[in-house]
């Protein structure tokens, strides 16, 4: 039997029934229809499809979807503001810090979230907060770079 | 394919317990659900209904007291690798925490469901059965209380008889000079444990002598298990080298580790009679220092 989920994405509320089966993944790609966020290897091993969930980074391949009733979710696409894109965005594109681009948005939303818990972390910080998102293109020292650019103060945020 | 399934989320624990009673066998409990949603998707566990105690925030909390330390059953890892009183009274606890599965993993997922899972190579089991923690579990007659170290039956095999559930942990405050340690061997450093090892050292005043010692074993047995021979080869001695490459050599007769694609059987021995002397080491270097 189908449930009501009520919550927020990206700041837009949504009421919506969902199966209780239903992932959080699921939910936001196909019936949200924002495909930002990346199912990869469905078992919470590469973080591809990460999102914030009431600030927190979780794997959104691994929660039921019902236990987002009343939380406010952010995908990749909530990351810009309007045409302007964060500080995190602007600094992995100009660090080339993808090739494939499939682990982009979990990496972008792993490094937000750490940012925002800790905005100055050292290097091994940074690892750290990227631990739970496999790359296997860029061997991570781009990701590196680029949040580190933003570390330093060099992307600022839009107004 | 996740099965069908029908998802009650109670929002007390009264509510919670009463629905385990009804549907008894049928249903499974989720709370954070980082290890069951991964044997639903493979089809291994298929429940009818679903108990979804996520929400039960009267069971997430961390009280501290001159008696020890109460964590609630749906407390994150999270919460408890940040607590500042975890951090500077029962600092294995946050160590062991932090090294426990990826930040996502550790900021949905709960202590009480790691423990319920059952998983061997789970890191808590292990630390808690060094640390000599208690387990509260509640059902429709009451509750009762179990030691960590007997909670733990089988592989994904725990005590908790149908209607019952996880609600506390409960470590006891650490006598002085007391000191504790944590390390599990893995490739992958947010991976499950190779084998891991465990150990609480208390120091008798002055004369260095070791007047207790626990050593629980991860990943090297069924279920995580206290090497109780080996705690014998240190207890009521003044702790030398030669005693703690004994103290391993017993805790590898202890072990009965499975070969798998992560390593041999032999391979997990050898980790045991390494593990056990170092770990064994820094606890007692920490209860020097407390």
């Amino acid at each position: 039997m189908k449930k009501q989920l009520k919550f927020k994405v990206n700041g837009q509320p949504y009421e919506i029934f969902v199966e209780p089966k239903k992932l959080l993944v699921e939910v936001i790609r196909d019936l949200i229809g924002l495909t930002g966020t990346k199912r990869g290897c469905n078992s919470s091993s590469c973080g591809a499809c990460t999102v914030m969930l009431n600030g927190m980074s979780v794997k959104s391949c691994s929660v039921l979807a019902l236990q987002a009733n009343g939380t406010e979710v952010v995908t990749v696409e909530g990351l810009a503001k309007g045409n302007e894109l964060s500080p995190l965005q602007k600094s992995f594109l100009d660090h080339g810090s993808f090739q494939c681009g499939f682990c982009t948005p979990g990496m972008l939303m792993s490094s937000t979230a750490l940012l925002a818990e800790n905005p100055k972390p050292t290097k091994l910080e940074i690892k750290e907060g990227i631990d739970g998102n496999i790359c296997r293109c860029t061997g991570y020292n781009s990701i590196i770079r680029a949040v580190t650019a933003v570390v330093k103060g060099e992307y600022k945020e839009a107004k | 394919m996740i099965k069908d399934f029908e998802h009650f989320a109670p929002a007390t624990l009264k509510e919670a317990l009463a629905l385990l009673a009804k549907y008894g066998d049928d249903c499974k409990v989720i709370c954070g659900g980082q290890s069951l949603l991964i044997l639903m998707r493979q089809g291994l566990v298929s429940p009818k209904y679903m108990v979804d105690i996520k929400g039960l925030t009267e069971l997430s909390y961390i009280k501290e007291g001159k008696d020890g330390l109460k964590i609630g059953a749906t407390t994150t890892h999270r919460a408890i690798e940040k607590s500042p009183v975890i951090k500077k009274k029962y600092p294995v606890l946050a160590e062991m925490e932090n090294r426990l599965a990826s930040i996502q993993t550790r900021n949905w997922g709960t202590i009480g469901g790691n423990i319920c899972h059952g998983d061997p190579a789970g890191d808590p089991a292990s630390v808690l059965i060094a640390l000599n923690a208690t387990l509260t579990v509640a059902g429709a007659k009451g509750t009762r209380s179990i030691p960590m170290e007997k909670f733990s039956l089988d592989y994904f095999e725990v005590d908790l008889k149908d209607g019952e559930l996880l609600t506390e942990i409960q470590i006891p405050a650490p006598p002085p000079r007391t000191g504790a340690a944590y390390y599990k061997f893995n490739v992958i450093e947010s991976d499950l444990a190779t084998t891991s090892v465990a150990a609480s050292v208390t120091l008798g005043s002055g004369d260095g002598v070791c007047q207790d010692v626990r050593i629980a074993l991860g990943a090297a047995a069924p279920t995580a298990i206290r090497a109780k021979k080996a705690e014998k080869v240190l207890k009521g001695k003044k702790i030398t080298d030669a005693l703690l490459k004994e103290a391993g050599e017993v805790a590898a007769t202890e072990a009965e580790p499975i070969s798998d694609i992560y390593a041999s059987e032999e391979y997990r021995l050898e980790l045991v009679r390494v593990l056990v002397p170092r770990m064994t080491k820094e606890a007692m270097a920490r209860a020097k220092k407390a």
